[in-house]
Formats: C-alpha cells, sequence, structure tokens
C-alpha cells in the first residue's frame, strides 16, 4: 500500500499510478456533485456550466450559510452513498474526462471496467466525518444551478481533503469486490453451521 | 388554549428545537466508548485508520461546535405520553414540527426534506407528515418523554424486510440479517447498530427494528431468548468481515439490538433497520408543569 499527494485538476498518467488500497491526499479543486445534478447533466441533457476534464467529483450535498448573491460558506461537507449514482460513471468519463469520483461505500462493480477502460479511480472517504472534512475545504469558490439547493454543482478549493482510499483503481481491480467476494464465502460458511 | 397548555407547548417546542441540534453534534457516551473499543480491536490497516478517522471527526465537532455528519436525517421522534400529561398529543406534534423547523433555520441545519414525486425541497425539514412521530401511552403518569433521532438517508436506505415462513425458524431470521448486512457493504457507514425487528405484522417488524437502534449501544432486551439472539448475531455479524466502511475488517457493527412482538401462528416477519455509526440521539423528560430534564442515556 502505497501513499500518495495529489492535486487536481488531475492527468491521466498521474491516475494510472494508483492501486487500489493506496492511501491518498489531495489539494486543489474538487467538483461537489449528487443525485440531482447528473440527472439534470445527463437525462435532461443540460451541459454542465464548467469544465469538468481532468476533474475530482465528490459525492456530496452539503450544509451551507449564505453570505450573499452565489456566496456561500460551508457549515458541513461530508458525503453521501455513491451506488446509488453509479450508472452515472462511465459517461463521466467518456464524455467529460473525469478523473476521479469520492464518496462513500464504494460503487458496485459495473463502475470497474469504464474506470480501466478511461482512466478514472473511485476514492473512499469515510463517512458521517463532516466534521473533519468540513476543515479541510478552504473556500467554495463557486457554486452553479442554485435552484437544485442543496444537491448543486459546488466547486471547493481543498487542502490536505484525506484520507481517501483507492476503491477501485483503473486496472480492474476494486477493493469493494474483494471485501464482498470473501464476505460471501463467509457468510455461505455460517450459514451452513446455523 | 390555557395559559398552562401554551407554556408547556412552548416548552415541548424549545425541547424539540434543542434536541435535534445536540443530537447532531454531540453524540452520546456510550456510543463514543463503543467506537474507542472498535479502533483498538480492529486489526486491518484501513479499517483502523477508518475508525481513527471517526473518532478524530467526533473530537472536532465537538471542538468546532459543529455537527458529526452533513446529513442532519429525517427528524424521527419517539414520545411516552402519561395519561396525565396536560397537553393533547396533536398539540405535541404542532411543537415538535415548530421546534424542528426552528433548529432547521436558526442553526442553519441542511434541509432535506422534499415531496416523494416532485422531489421539490419542502423546506425547513418539516412537510407531509414530517417530522415522524411515533407514539407509547403511559397510565397512571403526568410526564412525557421525547426522544429526537436524526435518521441519515445511507443507513435508512439499508432497510429491509422479509415475511420468513414459521418452518424458517430462528435459522431464518439469523440468515436474513446475515445477508442484509453483507448486501449492504460499506453503504451504510458501517460499523453501527444493525436493528431487528421480529413479530408482530410486517409494518409493526420495521417498527420495532427502527426502536431497536435507539438503543444505547450494547443493551440488551430483557426477554432471555431475545437477547441471546442479539448475542448470537453480534458475534456472527463481526464475522463477516465487511469491516469499517466496508474496505474490510474485524469490526463489521457496534452492536445488534433486537425487538419483538407476539405474532400470527403462521408468521415469521423480520425487519432489518440499520444505524449508521453516528447513532444520533438525545432525549428529554418533561414534567406536567413544563420543567425539562435533557437526559444522554435514554
Amino acid at each position: 500500500m502505497a501513499e500518495h499527494r495529489l492535486t487536481f485538476p488531475a492527468t491521466e498518467e498521474q491516475i494510472r499510478k494508483l492501486r487500489a488500497g493506496d492511501l491518498v491526499t489531495v489539494d486543489g479543486h474538487i467538483i461537489g456533485i449528487r443525485d440531482r445534478t447528473q440527472i439534470r447533466i445527463f437525462d435532461e441533457g443540460v451541459d454542465p456550466p464548467l469544465d469538468l476534464k481532468g476533474a475530482f467529483l465528490l459525492h456530496t450535498a452539503p450544509g451551507v450559510r449564505k453570505l450573499g448573491p452565489g456566496k456561500y460558506e460551508p457549515v458541513s461537507i461530508g458525503t453521501t452513498t455513491s451506488a446509488r449514482m453509479v450508472r452515472f460513471t462511465e459517461p463521466l468519463g467518456r464524455d467529460h474526462g473525469v478523473r476521479a469520483i469520492a464518496g462513500k461505500g464504494g460503487l458496485p462493480d459495473e463502475a470497474i471496467e469504464p474506470m480501466a477502460k478511461y482512466g478514472m479511480v473511485y476514492f473512499a472517504l469515510v463517512g458521517g466525518a463532516a466534521a473533519l472534512e468540513t476543515t479541510q475545504i478552504e473556500e467554495i469558490e463557486e457554486v452553479f444551478w442554485e435552484e437544485l439547493m442543496p444537491e448543486c454543482l459546488w466547486k471547493f478549493r481543498v487542502k490536505d481533503f484525506g484520507p481517501l482510499w483507492v476503491g477501485i483503481d483503473s486496472h480492474g481491480n476494486s477493493m469493494y469486490r474483494d471485501v464482498q467476494t470473501e464476505a460471501t464465502k463467509k457468510l455461505e460458511e455460517i450459514v451452513a453451521k446455523l | 388554549m390555557s395559559v398552562v397548555e401554551t407554556d408547556l407547548r412552548q416548552a415541548v417546542e424549545d425541547a424539540a428545537a434543542h434536541l435535534y441540534v445536540w443530537a447532531l453534534k454531540d453524540i452520546p457516551q456510550d456510543l463514543r466508548d463503543a467506537l474507542a473499543e472498535a479502533k483498538d480491536r480492529e486489526t486491518s490497516v484501513p479499517g483502523r485508520r477508518v475508525l481513527e478517522t471517526i473518532v478524530k471527526n467526533v473530537e472536532i465537532a465537538e471542538r468546532e461546535d459543529n455537527i458529526v455528519c452533513q446529513d442532519t436525517g429525517i427528524a424521527v421522534y419517539t414520545c411516552r405520553v402519561g395519561e396525565h400529561f396536560p397537553l393533547h398529543p396533536a398539540k405535541i406534534y404542532e411543537a415538535l414540527k415548530i421546534g424542528t423547523e426552528r433548529a432547521t433555520i436558526d442553526t442553519p441545519l441542511r434541509s432535506n426534506a422534499v415531496h416523494t414525486i416532485t422531489r421539490e425541497n419542502t423546506g425547513p425539514n418539516t412537510g407531509h407528515r414530517l417530522p415522524i412521530v411515533h407514539w407509547e401511552f403511559v397510565p397512571d403518569w403526568d410526564g412525557l418523554d421525547v426522544k429526537c433521532i436524526p435518521k441519515g438517508s445511507g443507513s435508512e436506505n439499508m432497510s429491509f424486510l422479509k415475511m420468513c415462513v414459521p418452518a424458517d425458524g430462528v435459522k431464518g431470521i439469523k440468515q436474513f440479517v446475515l445477508e442484509s448486512i453483507v448486501g449492504a457493504g460499506g453503504k451504510p457507514c458501517p460499523p453501527g447498530i444493525v436493528g431487528v425487528g421480529i413479530g408482530g405484522s410486517a409494518d409493526y417488524a420495521m417498527y420495532l427494528a427502527k426502536e431497536a437502534i435507539a438503543r444505547p449501544v450494547g443493551t440488551r432486551n430483557p426477554d432471555p431468548h431475545v437477547a441471546k439472539l442479539e448475542e448470537e448475531l453480534y458475534e456472527l455479524l463481526n464475522e463477516t468481515g465487511v469491516g469499517p466502511m466496508g474496505l474490510g475488517g474485524d469490526v463489521t457493527v457496534l452492536s445488534c439490538h433486537v425487538e419483538h412482538a407476539d405474532t400470527h401462528m403462521t408468521l415469521n416477519p423480520v425487519a432489518v433497520n440499520y444505524q449508521c455509526w453516528a447513532a444520533r440521539r438525545a432525549s428529554a423528560h418533561l414534567s406536567a408543569g413544563g420543567e425539562v430534564d435533557f437526559d444522554r442515556e435514554f
């Protein structure tokens, strides 16, 4: 297990160096996105108002305090269950050049192939650790689609964001698939003895 | 309403506003102890780091006077109303709703509530039939107990019901709980509290599962048959290896609580309701005169 420090936006070459199980800390810019944001992009066909090339997408709907028109400060920014949004993985890589998707609980196995094909990774955060993550957000720089509050498109500047684990890498490996395979085997043994 | 009723309604509203925020910011000591103990016994490298991060997060929330998790959940309350408590439950409900709204606007908390079809946000964490309030009525008493359980969606989405048949027996109950938790993987933010409701009817089994997750960590059901099932399930669930945040490890659950109701001879319902590691709860006891005693251990 290696440790890395990355600044986003990132390149395919940087992403290909990461392996499932590695620990990563992130600086730079990350984009907050969630169910309704992606439904708007992919189901309603509305182009995102910013370039997602090389982007780190965080599955989040933050708690914020409004300071003025289009300006917010963080109250509590954490992450949500990623699995609900797995069907957007392929178009995010293929059509928008996204390099990393982060959230909690993992993405189902159908994300493994598009991540390998387009050079993407899934980063696992500690779900519920929003008080910590909020201290790692330096600023909410921009917010788009405010009418979807809190499921807007957010641009955050972060420092020391993490810890993040490479849950799924761009080489066909998934920590979640490995854990599920073992747990299912164990479950069969337990049930046989009940 | 009489002056006494007005004051009492206000006391319930103030208590609700306090409980909602308090529950979100400051998790109970029994849970802190369980998380610290889990951190010490976890042997997987990522699992241990996850638990260290969780413990650190709880400390940061306290230091910064911030909420532990951004998901302020749906506001769920349980009320035990004494027969002689001078405020009607209709007024108690109204006070809980306004208290929830006040807490959401004043803090501010994220507004999670939406219309279930249009998905339009309904405002300050209230709406049609929100908050959700469960009622219990107590004879020969004039007090009111209110427990606030803000329930996050990551764990609520991992709820499961199976109408086992009597021939499935206790084995069927155990198998279903184990399959549910392995299937849930990292999605409900493990390690948390697995609530299991058995017996009654389909809807009541799920209600019992929700009651089970709201108990202090590691408490045991007074019925020895049920307590034995809790112990056995706890051991078996931690053998699955799902681990903290589903990244693999020894600690998959902090506790397993089971509540039961007698049922029909042909029924064997099993409901599973998961509570994430941030198992938030806070309680208040109100007297007939409106004195409020806030309580962490209830």
